[in-house]
Order: structure tokens, then sequence, then C-alpha cells
């Protein structure tokens, strides 16, 4: 169910079907797009692996962009060493992003799917109200939060005056502007799981956990939150894994700064700006590696059978 | 009507078909032949492999093995669309994107047929929908939309028409009414009609012939009335039907009738209608032919007696009322009396004995269960009931 | 179910909700005021209300903005149309039909789902970078094509799941031959699966900035223009495009949903 969620409109009966036939036809189907996916993903994964170990040519006179094909573990070592601080940020900013994300989409969810759902023509009205950002280019979304959250913009300016906020703080630039960012993106992608898991929800458990003494904080508890987990955690890896990788919030030309940059900002600026593609590459793998950390234990504890 | 010019109606026959998946065998050595023009319904519990049999007969499958004749044609490698035969799905399967005119004439055109339309609406007419056929099959009720299935596959004058337990999802009102009228369309048309369902008393109102079907293969086949009334086997006299069977070794089996030792008593059953006669048997009675006496009936030439026994239930259910009789030695016997006069005849805890004609007997072909060595004393209905029996009997002394 | 009566709690998570919606709609709002901002040079600071955007927005800047919304859509059309249609084989395929290393397939699809960005687009122009070929228009779609598939697959299977087969059975049964039983049943059936995937393809390449930006050499789509034009303030015509997209998308939306009650409604009655 992890992904399949976020496609799957509610409402859509899975009628229960067991591949019946064995066939050529199927075989047929299948190739020009598994032959695409591995040519356009799996080859290049590989190259970039490859292209990890390399070692500068010794006969380039460091020239950039030349290398040669090495078996230089160094690569990953001094990655680590010099990145370190950036890796464990783009984690942390994600999780923060994400708890962030979860906190605003599980009550919308909530509200849309549960509340309103005897009226239905305000649901989907709200839930094109969710995905309408999606219509406006993610640059200018972001963009419009840095003009929103400048120095001399209004919400600087009513946080000062409340004197939540110092008088020469800023938001821009800060670890909380990035975070801030990310999550407001992925507020849809962590909503929308939500949305079809809650939806699908049988009120009756609800009504039964009340009929069984429970009150309406412990039903929500032991009823509805884990009956609604499928959801939860489709959101969750939509949008961390994203949010883990991205460098357009964190670059300083949008929320971010020097101070906050995360792994996708070094493997950019390394990559196009100053053709150092071991060094880029390597830390590529890093990420990924760890992103399929994650979703090999969720593999583990839900098979593969739900995925897409 | 204007007949069509293929096959209006041809035989069946199965030949030896058998379908093995991986991990079990769903049809093991199928026989069968089905004349044309007959309706005939293959009658079974789910997983008796009624449902593999229609499929590959209209083609959906392939068998294992044998094969598939058509009217003489083996269509055992053609594909479905080859076939002259058509399908009402359990599912209806109308074509939600079409209206009920295009679902109807879909067979025609695929086809080539000019009239095609004329022809959907000529069979629209015949099941009384003609007027919603510009409608969209998701606006028509259950009942409709079977119809409208009925209807585009009889359009098409098949040789042979497979229904896969259309009847299931209507309720019981509607379900009586469409058998009448798949019985009288039938026979208007006279289409062969291939019925599956796991519904006994719908299989009996309605085929021709019966052939009931247990773990992938025929148990029994025949007329209705003669599967009821003589039951070959313990799964058919159970599935069609309630019966009371009794197990005993046989006495005599001279003359006409044998005779069986049943709980110290001689029950006789025509040699006739049983398929054994000697060693130990199992027959049975239908539960509609006993009768209740109060008093001890004696014997009669041409009856047998079992009893004294004491009623331990009365189920009025309208029609008839149903006894559960207790009898020492047999466990409970059930007799279902026609509710001639109001209120039930007999009370409950009365002793009575139970008579039934010897010619209602049958004796079955299974060989039967070996006899527990001891009573079996641990049915907890009978301990509940001696068990209260005791109490009620300990407060009338106190 | 519950009588309409309106607690406290639901109070709350009204205004909850309500806020919630403030904070995704602001930036919108920004964007489409900020369209209409007389500026000079950088869009920053409100300065007064005009129209001249939005009637000069292709002549400005030699076109610069028009010439890159227009490689978006071309590129967004031709990947639409290539994931669209490899992505909707797969998906039968997947649903329908059985075949061995189905776990290794599913993975294979989920993959490019879940690999940040970052990683695709690096992997891609190494690759290209390897065998030589030019960056341009086309690694662009080749690229979009390739993180679209996987979105497609997940659309159309649910689509190809929901639906009975019996359906193609009858079809089979009413002799259609197997093209026939795809072109009349399955295929009408599956249409708005596929147009969902479709839609969802083209949103996803349009907006793409990362991937398109490792491999887009000296083209230009209309994200990575922005992504420059970032650095200078943001010319207003950049917000007159996006608010273009955004208000035909937004109508699109409702229109069909409106379409989808009338039709509702319409066959509830009867």
């Amino acid at each position: 169910m992890a992904f399949g969620a976020f496609g799957a409109s509610p409402g859509a009966v899975e009628v229960d079907v067991t591949p019946a036939r064995k066939s050529p036809v199927a075989l047929l189907l299948l190739l020009p797009g598994f032959a695409y996916l591995a040519l356009f993903f799996v080859v290049p994964f590989v190259s970039l692996v490859i292209t990890s170990f390399q070692a500068p040519d010794p006969l380039g006179f460091g020239a950039p962009g030349e290398y040669v094909t090495a078996f230089r573990w160094e690569n990953y070592t001094e990655a680590i060493v010099q990145f370190w601080p950036q890796i464990v940020r783009s984690f942390l900013y994600a999780l923060a992003a994400t708890a962030i994300a979860l906190a605003i989409g599980y009550p919308l969810a909530y509200f849309i799917g549960v509340k309103l759902r005897r009226f239905k023509m305000l649901q989907a009205l709200l839930l094109v109200m969710v995905i309408a950002p999606f219509f406006i280019s993610f640059l200018l979304r972001t963009f419009a939060w840095k003009q929103i959250l400048a120095d001399n913009g209004p919400v600087v300016a009513v946080l000062q005056s409340l004197t939540i906020l110092p008088d020469d703080a800023r938001i821009t630039g800060t670890p909380f502007a990035v975070i801030f960012g990310l999550a407001y993106n992925f507020i849809p992608f962590m909503t929308l799981p939500i949305y079809t898991s809650l939806e699908r929800l049988d009120l009756r458990y609800v009504e039964a956990g009340g009929d069984l003494y429970a009150s309406p904080v412990s039903t929500f508890f032991r009823v509805t939150l884990p009956l609604s987990m499928p959801g939860v955690i489709s959101g969750t890896l939509l949008t961390f894994i994203p949010a883990s990788g991205d460098y357009i919030n964190a670059s300083a030309d949008f929320l971010g700064s020097a101070e906050t940059s995360m792994v996708g900002n070094v493997i950019e600026s390394w990559f196009l700006d100053l053709q150092a593609y071991p060094t880029a590459a390597s830390l590529s793998i890093i990420l990924m590696a760890v992103i399929l950390l994650l979703v090999g234990l969720y593999v583990r504890r839900a098979g593969t059978k739900d995925l897409v | 009507m204007t007949a069509e010019t293929a096959s209006s109606g041809a035989d069946l026959e199965l030949d030896g078909v058998s379908k093995r998946f991986p991990g079990f065998t769903a049809l093991q050595e199928l026989n069968l032949t089905i004349p044309a023009g007959s309706f005939f319904a293959l009658l079974g519990p789910s997983g008796c492999g009624k449902t593999t049999t229609l499929r590959i007969v209209a083609g959906l499958e392939s068998p294992s093995d044998g094969r598939v004749l058509i009217g003489e044609q083996d269509v055992t490698r053609m594909p479905p669309h080859k076939r002259p035969v058509n399908t009402v799905f359990q599912s209806y399967a109308l074509f939600p994107h079409m209206t009920i005119l295009e679902n109807v004439a879909f067979g025609l055109k695929r086809r080539g047929a000019k009239d095609a339309n004329a022809r959907a609406h000529e069979a629209l007419r015949m099941v009384e929908l003609d007027h919603v056929s510009a409608r969209r099959p998701a606006q028509l009720s259950g009942g409709q939309q079977q119809r409208v299935a009925l209807a585009r596959a009889v359009v098409n004058r098949p040789a042979l028409l497979l229904l896969d337990e259309p009847l299931g999802a209507l309720d019981l009102k509607l379900r009586r009414q469409m058998q009448v009228e798949l019985k009288d369309i039938q026979t208007e048309v006279g289409i062969t009609f291939l019925h599956v369902t796991h519904d006994q008393e719908e299989a009996m109102t309605m085929a021709d012939t019966i052939a009931v079907m247990n773990k992938g293969r025929i148990e029994q086949l025949g007329a209705p009335a003669e599967l009821y009334e003589l039951p070959r086997t313990a799964f058919v006299a159970n599935f069609l039907g309630q019966s009371n069977l009794f197990t005993g070794p046989v006495l005599s089996s001279k003359g006409d009738a044998i005779v069986v030792d049943v709980a110290g008593r001689r029950v006789a059953v025509p040699t006739n209608r049983a398929q054994r006669h000697a060693g130990e048997v199992t027959i049975g009675v239908r539960p509609e032919k006993l009768v209740l006496h109060t008093e001890d009936p004696g014997s009669t030439a041409g009856v047998n007696v079992l009893g004294p026994g004491r009623v331990h239930d009365v189920a009025f259910s309208g029609v008839s009322t149903q006894y559960l009789v207790g009898i020492p030695g047999l466990g409970s016997v059930t007799v279902f009396a026609q509710n001639m006069v109001s209120g039930p005849v007999v009370a409950d805890g009365a002793e009575v004995w139970v008579t039934w004609n010897v010619e209602h007997g049958f004796g079955l072909a299974d060989e039967p269960a070996p006899e527990p060595r001891f009573d079996p004393d641990d049915d907890t209905q009978a301990i509940a009931i001696a068990q209260r029996r005791r109490i009620e009997a300990e407060l009338e002394d106190a | 179910m519950r009588g309409g009566r309106v607690r406290l709690g639901s109070i709350g998570l009204g205004v909850y909700a309500a806020l919630a919606f403030v904070l995704l709609l602001t930036p919108i709002v920004y964007t489409i005021v900020f369209s209409f901002n007389d500026t000079v040079k950088s869009n920053i600071v409100w300065r007064g209300f005009t129209l001249e955007n939005w009637t000069s927005v292709c002549v400005v800047e030699n076109g610069a903005v028009c010439a890159a919304f227009a490689s978006s859509l071309l590129v967004g059309a031709v990947a639409t149309v290539g994931a669209t249609i490899l992505g909707t084989a797969i998906a039968i395929a997947l649903v329908r039909y059985k075949f061995r290393f189905r776990s290794a397939a599913t993975l294979l699809i989920f993959l490019p789902m879940a690999t940040p960005e970052v990683v695709m687009g690096a992997g891609l122009a190494a690759q290209f970078l390897a065998a030589g070929i030019q960056k341009g228009l086309g690694t662009i779609i080749l690229a979009h094509v390739l993180f679209c598939i996987s979105f497609v697959v997940v659309t159309v299977r649910a689509r190809v799941a929901s639906l009975d087969p019996a359906m193609e059975e009858a079809g089979r049964d009413l002799y259609a031959s197997p093209a026939q039983v795809w072109w009349r049943i399955t295929f009408p059936l599956l249409l708005p699966g596929i147009i969902a995937a479709a839609l969802l393809s083209f949103a996803l390449s349009f907006d793409d900035y990362i991937i398109t930006n490792f491999n887009a050499g000296p083209a230009e789509t209309f994200p990575l223009y922005v992504y420059t034009a970032a650095a200078r303030g943001m010319p207003a015509e950049a917000n007159v495009i996006a608010s273009a997209v955004f208000i035909l998308a937004i109508i699109l939306v409702v229109a069909s949903q409106l379409a989808r009650a009338a039709r509702e409604k319409r066959l509830a009655q009867n």
C-alpha cells in the first residue's frame, strides 16, 4: 500500500484477482518498460557506483573532470569525513520536516476524510485545495515563502512586535526556514495517503470503541490511529525520502544559507560546478544507501506485494 | 421467433475431462453427455468443480486431459470467441461503459450481423426491458441486470447457454420469478441450458437432468425426482434435501426386499431400491415420508416401524412442522409433518413411534463407516437433555 | 451514525484545518498577486497594480520566459506519452499475468520513486557523460520518462485491479477476438485511470527542477528559467506564467469534478 495509496482513488473497490494467466503476452507488456528502466535507471546507477570509486587521472595534470576507473575506497571515507555535518543535517531536517508535515497533515486528513464524510462536494473541494500548491511551480512557492519570511517582510515584523523574535534575528537562512519550507512542500504528500486510509475507515469501529467504554482520545489512539497506519507510513516515506535529498529549500537562493547546506547542495555543486564527480557520486551512494536501508526495513515488515 | 441458422441446441459431451491446478485436482475424469435442447443442472457445494467445468466448456480454461465436444465438434483447443457457446456470468459482467442496447448487440456485431440492433431490441422485448435500452447498467436494478445478461447471451442463438449461478444475488421472491422465466425462455427458444448452482431447490425446480458433483467428480446423474427419491450415495442423500440414514447388517435378502437390522428392529427396503444387498449397509428414508404415532402401531405388512422414542424438538416452519425424535440406539430421527391442521400434533417430550412405507426407503452404495465399539455417550445435547430431565425429576420429587 | 452535533473537538479541528489551508494557499496568493506588481527590475517589493506583465509576458527578455514555457510543454507532452504507454503496459502485466521475479520487478518499479532526485539526476548525467551523449531537450525527455513511469504504474495499477476480469471474459465469450476485447472493453474501462496517470505524469514533468538541471545542458525549461531568475529577484513574468498555469489547472479540476457530480446525479435519478 506504500506508494499505491498515493495513486489509488478513494472508493476504488479492489476485486480480488489472482493473477491467472501465464502468457507470453506478459513478457511483451513488461519488456519495453523494464528495458527502459534497466537502461536509464539501473545502468546509470551502476555507472554512479563506478564513478564513486574513480580516482583523478594521474596523467591529466589535475584537469577538472578527468578521472580514471579505479577502486578508490577513500572517496567514501573522505566524503564522510568532510561532509558528515551535511549528511546528518539532511536527515535531521528531513525528520523534523516529516514530523511537522504529519502534525499538520493528519488532522487535516482526519477533518476532511472523517468529519466531512457526509459532504462529498465539500470533501472534493477541500481536496483540491490541498493539492492546489502542486499547480504552482514548486520554485515559485518556495520563493514566495522566502519573501514572506524575509527580514523586511510581514511575518518577521509581527513576530518581532510580539517579542517572540529578538530584534536582530532572522528567519530566512536559518534551519527553521529550511525545515519549514521542506515541511510545507510535502504537506500534500503526507495528507493524501492518510486521507485515503481515513476515508475508508469504517466509522463503526470508532462507535464500537465508544460502546466498549473507551474515551474519544483512547478510541483515537487504540482504534483510529492503528487502522490508518498504512496511510501514515506511506505519507512518511513519501515525505522523508525526497526531503532528505532536497536542496532547493536549503540553498542560499531560497530559504537557506551556507550554514544550512544539505547533502543535496553538496552533490549539486560538486557535480555541476566543480566537476568533482567521484566525490559527488560517493555522496549520492551514501544518501541512497541510508534510504534503501529504511525501505528495506519497511519491505521486511510489509513485503513487496503492496509496494506498488 | 425467427429460427437461427446454426445449431439451435446441440449435444454437449465431456470425454474424460480432468483439470489439475498446482496443489489440487479440481476435476477428475469427468464424463458427461447433455442432450440437445435440455435444461441441465450441475449441482454441488462450493469447491466441487462445477464452475471449473463451466469455464472449460466456455473455453475460459483448458482441461488438463480430455476432450470437449459440442454437437460432434471437438472444441477443446478452440478459443472462447470461436465457440458457439454463451455465458451468463454470476456477476452479470455487463459492460458499464456501454448502453443496454450496445451490451445486448455486442456479440452480434462481433460476428458481423447486419441487423444487430434490431435483433437486440427483439431480445430485450423478450425479457420485457426494451424500454431501458438507452440506459447504462448502473441505472438498472439487480433483477433487471440479470435479465439483460440473459438477453445478451440468448440473442446470439448459441448451441449451448451456460449459466453460472445467475440467480445468486437476487432476493427470494425475485429468484422464484426468474426461475420460472428462465425455464419458459428455454422451452421457447430450445437452446441447451447448462446451469451451475449450489441451490438444490433451484436445480430441482428448473432442470430436466441434474448432475450432483462432489470433489471433482459426478456422484449421481438423473432426473430431479429420481435423484431425490433414490439417492445412491450419502452425499447425494444429504445434499438434496434431508435424509434419515441408518446403518445395520443385512439379515436376509431373499425375495423382493432386503431386511436390515436397525437398532433391533427389522427394516425392509425393496431390492430394486437398494444398491447393496449384503454385509453392513446404510439405508435411508426422507423425513416427509415418516408418520408419527403416539401409540404403538404394531406390525403391518409393507410398513416399517421404529421406536418407541421421545420427541425432543418441535420446530414450526409454516408449511410443515419438523420433529426430532430420539430413538435409543439410533440417535435423532427427523420427521417432517405437513401442517394439515393448526398447531403441532405431537408435543415435545411425547413418546412416539415412526413408520413409513417400505417402498419409500432406499439403500446407499456407500461402505458405511465402522461401527464405534462403544455407544457414543459424549453427545453434549443428549447429556444436557438427560441432565435437565434428572433435575426436573428431582424437583418433582421435592 | 453520529448525530450532527458539533462538539468542541470538531470545532477545534475545523479551526486547525482552516489555519492549515491558509498556510497552504498563502504562497499561491502571493505569487498571483505579485504577478500584477508594477516592477522595475526585481519583484520583491510591491509597487503598484498593473496588467502590463500579463500582456507583455512573451515580449520581455526576448521572449525567454515563453520559450522556456514552450520547452516545458513540449518535454511534458512527449515524456507523458512515453511514460504512459510504458507504464500502462507494466501495470496491466502486473495485475493480470503471472510471471517469475515478481518481487524483483516490483522493487525495480518502486525504486525510482524512492530515489532522491539528486541521485537520479547525477546518475543520469554521469551516464550521458560517459556515453558521450550531448545534453539537451532530448536528454531531459529521457530523464522525465524515467521518473514518470513508476507513478503511471502505480496509478493505472489501482484502476486495473478494480476491473472485474469477468468483463473481459464476457467479451471473449461474446465472440470478441483478443484485440477487440482490448479496444472495446479493457481500454475504455481503463481510460479514466490512464488519463489520471497522464495528468500526474505531465504535472511531475512540468514542475521538475532537480533532475532537469542535471541533464539539461544548454536547454531551458520553465523551472530552470525560474531558478536562475530567482537569483535576480524573480521577474514578474515568471509569476504570470505560473499563475496562468495554476488558474487553468484549477479550472480543469473543478470542471471535471462538477461534470462527475452531474453525471452521478443523472444516474441516480434514473
